[in-house]
């Protein structure tokens, strides 16, 4: 077994992101621009002129071509995740996506994008698949299992749904762990506490609450509560239909009927509610195709109406996992917030009303960026289950089912066999029996949900049971054991006692994609995986090469290359013939020595350019052009100096 | 996938093949961990058959046991394993949630022992009239004329104070009443623990009738506090 490196990975619903443990802390690993957030968003490029599969491009520079091209570009795909035809149908009414239109019932939904059609878990893909790339950039060698975080309340095919995108993404799932849980681990780690926290969680598109108790290390989760499709998306749709209506009302203009411009709107929506988070009042300033400017001034207490309905929203399910905790607000000693939305001060007087915080004396816990904690808790899970650290090895997250599971009953009413908040995997085992004689198989209905009818829960699968022996009616008894796993994901198995014969169970996920289906969608098939890996990597190490290459012929003509003594020019012009023949070769790692060594030899050089540079700038030449002599000569030769190369 | 263990003793172990007691989570003789021993929910969690459980001990247990057998610690394990890491995880989590319950842990332990216990199902029991308790026959009448009366105003948005008073009232007997039981249920568990087969099966009987008492009040209680908190 692949004993490499376990990265968390953070796939939400407007940034996803990845972190690995370095040491005794978690730590986000930047993309190649820098950036530690990816935004989820995914954009096919134009057609090339040849014809073939278009590419497609993820996170920053995909979302910039969603004003231009939205009809190449989708954003939030964790909304659809693991949901029927039906349900996608009042999402997409908020959502510029177009849903192909050979989608059958139960088949998971298709998204039109450009030229081709995408399920949910493969736009989610290749958002992992980018964090994949940008982990294996990072540490200079293929990653292949990962820990990845789900809303709590996500349910079974949501979870399958994250696991499927994973599998296609060439990533091992070790783990779904949920949010909020991951955000305490993240907290947890350097205090070694007992007692009781509560963990607040809104994010772009679901809302999580989550009570732990805390003791020796042991996280264990005691409720959880939640609503998988309430989040800061909901108030840009808000803010955005607000602006749509008034454009509409006041100019004339129907903007729905140009998706380039709603984006453009929904971009200035975001931007107001970021701003109002620190600001008394943010304004709409747009620019609208006939020429007008739609201009509009939000103070913040008139926001804070209009959200208020949203926001009222999480107060249900934080009293609900109150109760369920069996215990009251003052118990709960901490309250952490997660969330780039539980920046919104509203959302923060929310949490200290429900908390009874200001009144205790207390605050929430926001000292971890609340957009990068989940990824931080991920790792540290992840680093659990590679179980190789002292930091971690005491450390055990015990987490529940967030649904109770059913089975239905006659009549259509549920009979609950996992309550909800059951520390997992969790099982339960039911008898089940023929109702007519010789009758050879029995079917069963299994559904999440809290409500006294199957038709209002949510229907998980039916399982066929087949192959019971012919009996009398009644006689025949058949052990069916459901079993949560750790992932929250449910395996059924059965058996019929009286013949000893395990029966065959023929399940039909209500949602969701075949073991096949997930095969063929797989991005990267493995057999070419790690080829892929080598060749990027050996483009990479050739770029850095010419890079340095290049620098080290200009010096010459640098004063400070005639203050080097001889033997080290001699000691450059060594290094520099070595990488030039090792950069011909194929091997990515000794091309990157070669350059290190290159760069090394120069390091002298380098150092008498900047000192010259200094002296000349002393000396009264202009600011300017000492800068640029600067900054060429002492970044061009060390261009290498980057992470990767530690 | 999970297979289902016929206990026979003693069991080979499925790694080094040398032969053990069923009731051990790993093999004393290679460490390997091994498939869910034949135990009951004591036995798991290493406690003797009785009603009253040292609860912060019982929790201790469960964490120490959750640490060694968790699927945490196999998440890179062989196929084996990890199905056996699952399986035992869940009997343990079944265990405990069941033990560390009082109501629970006393319907189990009385399965146990024998006796036949009613099961609940979805709160429709007190339809029922065979149910009710005699002595509660005339309250529980004029409560639910009350409770259909409450949700009636409730619906038609009036208030009725005089109803509500009388309802908060009621509510306040039937807690009352449910105090009654538990501190009935406590003193024959005392009872049982302490003493042997010749108080036992009385005291189990008593068990079982209280628990009846205590599912029809506590449904009661939960539909009362309902139409109050609607």
């Amino acid at each position: 077994m692949a004993e490499g490196r376990v990265v968390g990975i953070d796939l939400g619903t407007t940034n996803s992101l990845v972190a690995y443990m370095q040491g005794e802390a978690p730590v986000v690993i930047p993309g190649a621009d820098g950036s530690n957030l990816v935004p989820s968003v995914v954009a096919l490029d134009p057609l090339p002129a040849g014809g073939g599969r278009p590419t497609v491009t993820v996170g920053n520079t995909a979302r910039k071509a969603l004003i231009e091209t939205p009809e190449r570009v989708i954003y939030s795909v964790k909304r659809l995740m693991g949901r029927g035809l039906a349900e996608i149908q009042d999402e997409l009414k908020l959502f510029p996506f177009r849903l192909a239109e050979d989608v059958e019932a139960g088949e998971v939904p298709r998204i039109t994008l450009g030229e081709l059609k995408f399920t949910p878990p493969e736009i989610s893909a290749y958002v992992l698949r980018q964090l994949k790339r940008n982990a294996e950039r990072f540490f200079g060698e293929p990653v292949t299992q990962a820990v990845i975080t789900v809303p709590a309340y996500f349910n079974d095919a949501q979870r399958q749904a994250t696991k499927d995108a994973g599998r296609m993404a060439g990533l091992e799932v070790l783990r779904l762990v949920n949010e909020p849980t991951a955000a305490a681990l993240a907290y947890g780690l350097d205090r070694a506490k007992v007692g009781t926290i509560a963990v607040y969680d809104l994010g772009g598109g679901t809302f999580d609450i989550s009570i732990l108790k805390l003791r020796d290390g042991i996280f264990e989760v005691q409720s959880t509560n939640g609503d998988t499709h309430l989040g800061g998306d909901d108030i840009d749709n808000l803010l955005l239909a607000i602006a749509l209506d008034e454009i509409h009302a006041e100019h004339g203009i129907d903007l729905r009927q140009h998706p380039g411009a709603v984006q453009a709107v929904r971009k200035a929506a975001i931007d107001a509610k970021i701003k109002l988070s620190t600001e008394p009042s943010a304004s709409f300033n747009i620019e609208l195709p006939n020429g007008d400017r739609y201009q509009r001034e939000i103070p913040r207490a008139v926001f804070e109406l209009l959200i208020e309905p949203i926001l009222e929203r999480t107060a249900g399910p934080c009293k609900q996992a109150i109760t369920d905790a069996g215990i009251t607000p003052e118990q709960i000693d901490e309250v952490v917030l997660v969330g780039g939305s539980t920046r919104i001060p509203a959302v923060r007087q929310l949490v200290d009303d429900l908390f009874h915080l200001a009144a205790r004396g207390k605050k929430p816990h926001t000292e971890l960026n609340p957009d990068e904690v989940v990824a931080l808790g991920a790792a540290v899970q992840a680093d659990i289950l590679a179980g190789a650290s002292k930091s971690t090895e005491e450390m055990l997250l015990l987490d529940v089912t967030p649904l109770s599971l059913g089975i239905e009953a006659l009549g259509g009413t549920v009979a609950r066999i996992i309550q909800r908040n059951s520390t997992i995997p969790a099982s339960a085992t039911e008898h089940f029996t023929t109702g007519v004689d010789g009758q050879t198989n029995v079917a069963i209905h299994v559904v999440q949900g809290e409500r006294e009818l199957a038709a209002d829960c949510r229907s998980l699968a039916r399982f066929d049971l087949k192959g019971i022996p012919p009996m009398s009616a009644g006689l025949p008894r058949i052990e069916v054991r459901f079993l949560i796993d750790a992932d929250g994901i449910l395996q059924v198995t059965a058996r019929e006692q009286r013949s000893g014969q395990a029966a065959e169970i023929e399940v039909k996920p209500t949602y969701g994609l075949t073991d096949e289906q997930v095969e063929g969608m797989i991005l990267d098939s493995f057999d070419h995986a790690e080829d892929d890996f080598y060749k990027r990597l050996l483009i990479e190490a050739r770029n850095e090469a010419e890079t340095i290459l290049a620098a080290v012929d200009r010096a010459p003509q640098n004063p400070a290359w005639a203050m080097l003594t001889g033997e080290e020019q001699a000691a450059i012009a060594a290094a520099r013939s070595k990488l030039a023949a090792v950069k011909l070769g194929q091997d990515p790692a000794a091309i990157r020595d070669a350059t290190l060594a290159l760069d090394q030899a120069t390091r002298r050089f380098a150092e008498l350019m900047m000192d010259a540079a200094v002296t000349t700038a002393i000396r009264g030449k202009t600011m300017g052009a000492a800068g640029e002599e600067l900054g060429e000569a002492v970044t061009a030769p060390h261009a290498m100096a980057r992470a990767e190369f530690k | 996938m999970l297979k289902v263990l016929d206990t026979a003793v003693p069991i080979a172990c499925w790694s080094c093949s040398i032969g053990h007691n069923e009731s051990t989570l790993f093999c004393p003789h290679c460490s390997k961990i091994q498939p869910p021993p034949g135990a009951d929910f004591f036995q798991v969690l290493g406690l003797k058959r009785a009603f009253q459980v040292d609860l912060a001990a019982l929790e201790r247990e469960f964490h120490r046991l959750s640490r060694k057998v968790h699927p945490d610690r196999f998440a890179r394990a062989g196929e084996i394993e990890r199905e056996w890491s699952l399986a035992d995880t869940a009997l343990l989590n079944d265990a405990y949630r069941t033990l560390k319950d009082p109501l629970s842990r006393t319907e189990y332990l009385l399965k146990l022992e024998g006796a036949e216990i009613g099961e609940e199902h979805s709160g429709q029991d007190r339809k029922d009239p065979s149910r009710v308790p005699a002595d509660l026959l005339e309250e529980v009448f004029d409560l639910n004329m009350q409770l259909e009366e409450m949700r009636m105003a409730r619906k038609m948005g009036e208030d009725d104070p005089q109803l509500q008073a009388s309802l908060t009232g009621a509510k306040k007997k039937f807690d009352g009443l449910l105090e009654t039981v538990d501190k009935d249920l406590r003193r024959l568990w005392r009872v049982w623990d302490d003493g042997d087969a010749s108080v036992r099966p009385a005291a189990q009987n008593k068990m079982v009738a209280l628990l009846d008492r205590r599912r029809y009040l506590n449904n009661l209680v939960r539909d009362v506090t309902e139409t109050l908190g609607a």
